[in-house]
């Protein structure tokens, strides 16, 4: 019976956070599927996602909510530039080169915002209210953060099913070589998707930070998490995220209520390799 | 040694392992020894990583996971079992090895970038489940009783001992990759990294092949784990499973030329190097990791095969002796 209300009391909790971190893993799993890069440079985009509502927020008093749209901007041309940078060159070559050249924006990054930020904690104290539904209490914050995050997938299939650079993508995807020998200009494309990825990466860093403390290194458990989710919802799926998302916000949110909390990683990173085993393609992939 | 000209390549190798051990002790200063122990450490490190990436192909993202594993359970004997050190390097090898053995035989099937994230999940599952093992002291880790330093003469005497250990687990580290890379079983390795289902018709099995070279480059690393933290005095979960050491790992590989038995020491030697200079020197210090990021992404973009993979490239007749 404890156990339940335990239960009750987590899950919540657990199903609003596993929005956000979906969005966060839609981004790589959308670099992931349409050019088999694996971005290493995630985790820091999230980070700067989340000192971006730091200082539009704390210093310029925009509300953080409308402050998405800047942070959504800069991180899309982030990443185009990310991408015609370090990942142009590679992006045929041995997966080592991609990975490598991806981490070293991942150490530059990182050692910038080292220099000019430290890498102690900050904080938004930003409250929505809450509200109660009798067995537990639920954070504004984090509702508006799943009810946005659900927005930006909507928006991410409407774009990727209904535009024509989206079917583009899709093309590129599915069939770099032939897509180019139908005129699409693959290279651009490569650079848009890139930049989508790091601008979702960047808004959900954006939302986590309205309502947990972070500091520039705290992207790294995010990017961990995302590799989790993407494998869940099956690396190369966009909208399958979201439900890799959903399903690891449930785990976290139900598995306090069984066993100490420090268990969560040792069950979410098992969990993590048997399906890279057994489902490569992701609990709602077609199977090999 | 009639055929010694055969086996040129080693010598360049062996000797700057030598030297590099000998050096402390000429110069009869600690701090030289330190970062010789520091060199050493990442020698044999990347030497045992350079087995499975450079010669087949495999990318381990989380190869210090054998270093952590290994390291655990080889302090664990030393320290709450009452173990001499050479055992427990022993059963740190051999733990190391048996946990290499039994994740090849499962995730050596994940071919490319999903084997590197597979790695990466490894690393992450075993740290966090030896946070919550309580034999292993949780999330504190274990301490070392200095009564065990006594049995060697003193702390000053074993930090001494650990010197030349690691810098004979260096030199084992580089015989072994230098006979893999002599032996057919190398080039059955080599032909798995060039193209896995070609070396398969070819009478290659790779199945076994490629576990067999998990478990070869984790052996090293599980032994000097077990030698660092006995230097240290106390291991815990953050410090035996760092995600960016197996990364600095690559790096070296990367940078000294992959798939080559001088690569990975030239490769430490210079990462270390370099890390040195722009830690203590004032212009770099705050911004070190940024500018070993740009050297790193301009090697990956414009030299993909390393200093040693340039060399022999460019440079035909030192194929004979840089294998």
């Amino acid at each position: 019976m404890q156990q339940l209300s335990l239960l009750l009391t987590s899950l919540p909790d657990g199903i609003l956070l596993g929005f956000v971190y979906g969005v966060a893993a839609m981004g790589l799993t959308l670099i992931w599927g349409v050019m088999d890069v694996i971005n290493l440079s995630h985790g820091p985009i999230i980070s700067l996602g989340m000192f971006g509502t730091f200082f539009l927020f704390i210093k310029m008093g925009i509300n953080p909510y409308l402050g998405l749209i800047p942070i959504a901007v800069l991180g899309l041309l982030l990443g185009v530039a990310i991408y015609f940078i370090a990942v142009n060159r590679v992006i045929d070559a041995p997966h080592l080169s991609s990975l490598l050249a991806t981490f070293s924006v991942n150490m530059i990054i990182i050692g910038i915002a080292t220099a000019a930020l430290t890498t102690s904690p900050y904080n938004v104290d930003f409250n929505m209210g809450s509200f109660d539904l009798g067995f537990t209490t639920i954070l504004g914050t984090r509702l508006i953060a799943a009810v946005i995050s659900i927005l930006v997938t909507g928006g991410l299939y409407f774009f990727l099913y209904r535009t024509r650079p989206g079917k583009y993508i899709r093309a590129v995807t599915n069939n770099r070589a032939a897509a180019e020998l139908m005129g699409v200009p693959s290279t651009q494309i490569l650079a848009l998707s890139f930049g989508l990825g790091t601008m979702l990466a960047a808004i959900s860093g954006a939302l986590i930070a309205t309502f947990f403390p972070f500091s520039i290194l705290s992207g790294a458990g995010y990017e961990l998490k995302s590799f989790v989710i993407g494998v869940l919802g099956g690396l190369g799926n966009p909208v399958g995220a979201l439900f890799g998302g959903l399903i690891l916000g449930v785990l976290e949110g139900a598995i306090p209520a069984f066993m100490e909390t420090s268990w969560v990683p040792v069950i979410e990173f098992g969990l993590f390799v048997v399906i890279l085993l057994v489902r490569p393609n992701g609990l709602f992939g077609a199977k090999e | 040694m009639k055929n010694w000209r055969k086996h040129l390549g080693i010598i360049l190798p062996l000797l700057a392992v030598a030297a590099l051990a000998l050096w402390p002790t000429l110069t009869d200063s600690i701090s030289n020894r330190e970062s010789a122990f520091t060199i050493l450490k990442a020698i044999a490190l990347a030497s045992s990583l350079n087995i499975l990436l450079g010669y087949t192909g495999y990318v381990s993202f989380g190869h210090i996971v054998f270093y952590g594993f290994g390291g655990y359970v080889g302090l664990y004997f030393l320290n709450e079992q009452g173990w001499s050190i050479w055992a427990s390097l022993l059963v740190a090898g051999l733990s190391s090895g048996i946990l290499a053995f039994l994740l090849g035989k499962a995730i050596l099937r994940l071919r490319g970038a999903y084997f590197a994230l597979a790695t990466i999940g490894v690393n992450e599952a075993v740290k966090a489940f030896i946070n919550n093992f309580d034999l292993f002291g949780g999330p504190i880790g274990m301490t070392l009783n200095f009564k065990v330093y006594k049995e060697y003469g003193g702390a000053a005497e074993a930090l001494s001992m650990a010197f030349y250990i690691m810098a004979g687990l260096a030199l084992a580290a580089i015989v072994l990759s230098y006979l893999v890379r002599v032996s057919k079983f190398g080039l059955g390795l080599l032909a798995i990294r060039e193209n896995e289902d070609a070396a398969e018709v070819m009478g290659v099995v790779a199945p076994d092949a490629k576990t067999w070279a998990y478990v070869l480059s984790a052996i090293i690393p599980g032994m000097v784990g077990v030698l660092f933290f006995f230097k240290n005095g106390n291991v815990e979960p953050h410090g035996a499973f760092p995600l960016h050491a197996s990364i600095e790992l690559l790096v070296m590989v990367m940078l000294g030329g992959q798939g080559t038995v001088l690569g990975p020491i030239l490769g430490a030697f210079a990462y270390q190097g370099m890390r040195g200079y722009l830690v203590t020197s004032d212009f770099f210090k705050d911004i070190q990791l940024s500018v070993s990021g740009a050297i790193l992404l301009i090697i990956v973009l414009f030299i993909p095969a390393g200093a040693v993979g340039w060399l022999r490239h460019r440079f035909e007749p030192l194929r004979r002796i840089l294998p």
